[in-house]
């Protein structure tokens, strides 16, 4: 997270302009670029101090800062008003409590055509309604996404579900639970649950369709000699050959580890990255030097010179 | 999809005692993830909402149950609404015709004169 201007310059959020002027010009003085010269880690704390005062100096940039209009570089933030999500999908959890009241819904039927019958008093059958329908959002991990699994909502304080989530679910797709909605009314049908599910990112699996993608960092010697390393899978960790004379970018495939759904299973793709790792490790620098390869290449042919 | 640091972080106005208590009064309804919770688009822009009610609106905490549940109450009739405009939408063109020659002006009933 970058930081906020209010901690580039050390002051607290409700500091006031004269406080945030003091210690601007301290901090300025200290970490002026002709104060320091040759020193870049000054001029960069410079720059950031300068633009952060800029900011909280200026009483409307400040405002806006503080209701999150504007980022701390000062560039607008997407402003999406709150109605736009309440009448979205996801509003529906902002229902009143006991949402749409049922006499309310009686009202509404009776106002259609049976309100003559019922206005006259006539006994008769009772009114039945299916029960309202309850909306919720619940976050899985990757891996539950990806497999399956089970999964806790908080209903309401106290009401637990588990939830099951079927294998390969995708961000945003709605499970409904039938019957764990609202009560229906007059021996009508409960309503049923919507859940909306929300897959978080994963710090190691990527999905592509019904493939994981996995960047997996191998070293020098392991890309070179090649080696027989353990990858993590979504169902647990497998051993996989890397090739003798692998670099950076080149793709394995490990068949059937990916997302299966109906029959069908992807499969996991690894990224290798080549991480020197011992670059300060004399040896290699002595063998480096020494080293007069057979064939010289360009990394970088081919790249346009800026 | 935000977590309660972050949250805090993008609202510089924003105390995290005010943040705990708004929770607790279901003003906003993040999702509960063990000892934290897990705010959606929907809960960081009611939380920008209840900041703008409390701040530029200066409407105090004992009034904002009564402002939310009234906002609450809009939106939910203009969810229903939607509902009931969707499921008219999809009826056969004779249908749709009757209900809007059916539908009161909302001026009043209209006085035939020639």
């Amino acid at each position: 997270m970058p930081q906020t201007p209010y901690e580039v310059l050390g002051v607290k959020p409700d500091a006031s302009a004269d406080e945030i002027r003091k210690v601007y010009r301290k901090l300025a003085k200290q970490f002026h670029p002709d104060l320091n010269p040759g020193k870049p880690e000054a001029e960069a704390r410079f720059k950031a101090i300068s633009a952060a005062y800029d900011l909280l100096s200026d009483p409307e940039k400040r405002t806006r800062y503080d209701h999150g209009e504007i980022d701390e570089t000062g560039q607008e933030r997407p402003q999406r008003s709150y109605r736009t999500y309440a009448e979205g999908a996801q509003g529906w959890r902002y229902q009143p409590e006991g949402e749409m009241d049922l006499s309310d819904l009686e009202d509404l039927f009776a106002a259609f055509g049976s309100a003559g019958r019922r206005g006259r008093g006539q006994a008769g059958e009772g009114f039945r309604a299916r029960g309202g329908d309850r909306h919720f959002t619940l976050t899985v991990d990757f891996t539950t996404a990806a497999t399956g699994g089970t999964q806790r909502l908080s209903l309401a304080p106290e009401e637990w579900l588990d939830v099951t989530i079927p294998a390969a679910i995708e961000d945003g797709q709605v499970l409904r639970l039938r019957g764990k909605g609202g009560p229906g009314f007059g021996g009508g049908p409960a309503g049923d649950a919507l859940i909306e599910v929300h897959v978080a990112p994963h710090p190691l699996f990527r999905r592509d369709g019904d493939n994981i993608l996995v960047e997996l960092p191998v070293s020098l010697a392991e890309a070179v000699l090649g080696a027989r390393v353990p990858v993590p899978t979504v169902t647990g960790p497998v051993t996989m050959t890397i090739p003798k004379g692998s670099d950076t970018g080149g793709q394995l495939r490990l068949r059937g580890k990916g997302i299966r759904r109906r029959g069908r299973v992807g499969d996991q793709i690894v990224i290798l990255k080549v991480v020197i790792g011992q670059s300060g490790d004399p040896e290699l620098a002595a063998f480096l030097e020494k080293w007069a390869p057979q064939r010289s290449v360009d990394p970088r042919q081919g790249m346009p010179s800026a | 999809m935000m977590a309660f640091e972050e949250l805090l972080h993008s609202f510089h106005g924003l105390d995290s005692r005010d943040l705990a208590r708004w929770i607790a009064n279901r003003w906003v309804l993040p999702e509960p993830r063990g000892q934290t919770w897990i705010f959606h688009e929907v809960d960081v822009a009611r939380v920008k909402l209840i900041l703008e009610i409390r701040h530029q609106f200066a409407i105090d905490e004992e009034a904002m149950p009564l402002v939310l549940g009234l906002l609450d109450q809009v939106y939910d009739l203009r969810r229903q609404l939607r509902r009931i405009c969707d499921a008219l939408a999809v009826q056969p063109r004779d249908v749709q015709d009757a209900v809007r020659r059916t539908l009161p002006s909302p001026r009043g009933p209209e006085i035939p004169h020639d």
